[in-house]
């Protein structure tokens, strides 16, 4: 076993993988979201504490904070072997899963400004993404 | 809305507060549990979310979360502010069609 890093040592093959973990972040992220989403649905408490023990007692948020550990872990790991400048345009392709998503699954509405608002937005990322590229 | 947004503020302190806190780090325990500003970094993330959780109840998650990209507004911001980050004219255009994508959330929300 050679001592080089991946990143040098086969640095398209690293990009392959960093690509790959981010894509799988992202849904982890965007199932993160939903489950947030629904555990709020219910009667949840409006004190901060409350709140804070709450999301312990709810399935639905605690499996929504847990994946969302997850998806950081996952991203964590990813950017040891690829740029920010390609993953940062690729967590921002999340918005557009939970966008999808919500409209499935929560019957919200889609309309031509969310969809130019999401695009945008992602542009932005996008934008500051490349920008920290050293 | 406004909760989210204020969410991506308080949590856009607790990143700035665990970078002063991770410069701080060494490999020791004790350098990490005695360290004041990485837990004001993770308590302004817990109350960042909790805010989040707030504003998620009465509101669509299809125009909240893509709020979230706020967060990389101030954080550019605040790396110029208190680490002397250059901000670049790319970063600036960034930011900018950040911000014009969450004006035409906003317009977008029911």
């Amino acid at each position: 076993m050679s001592k080089v890093p991946l990143v040098e040592r086969d640095p398209a093959k690293a990009r392959r993988i960093a690509i790959g973990l981010v894509t799988v972040g992202t849904l982890l992220n965007a199932a993160a979201h939903l489950l947030m989403k629904s555990g709020t649905s219910g009667a949840s408490p409006d004190n901060p504490l409350a709140l804070l023990f709450y999301i312990f007692q709810n399935p639905k948020l605690f499996a929504g904070y847990s994946l969302y550990g997850l998806f950081t872990v996952v991203l964590t790991v990813a950017l040891k072997y690829g740029e920010l400048s390609i993953l940062y345009p690729l967590i921002a392709v999340g918005y557009v899963w939970v966008t999808i998503l919500s409209i499935v699954l929560y019957q919200e509405t889609v309309n031509p400004w969310k969809i130019a608002g999401l695009v945008t937005v992602v542009a932005g990322v996008a934008i500051i993404g490349r920008a920290s590229r050293k | 809305m406004i909760l989210v947004l204020g969410a991506s503020f308080v949590g856009s302190f607790g990143a700035v507060f665990l970078k002063k806190g991770g410069e701080r780090m060494h490999r020791d325990i004790r350098s990490v549990v005695t360290n004041w500003r990485l837990a004001v970094g993770v308590a302004l993330f817990v109350a960042s979310s909790l805010l989040y959780l707030k504003g998620l109840k009465h509101g669509e998650l299809s125009v909240l979360y893509p709020m979230v990209s706020l967060g990389y507004v101030w954080t550019l911001v605040w790396s110029r502010v208190f680490f002397g980050e250059p901000l670049t004219t790319q970063k600036f255009l960034g930011v900018g069609v950040i911000v014009a994508g969450i004006v035409l959330l906003a317009a977008g929300a029911r």
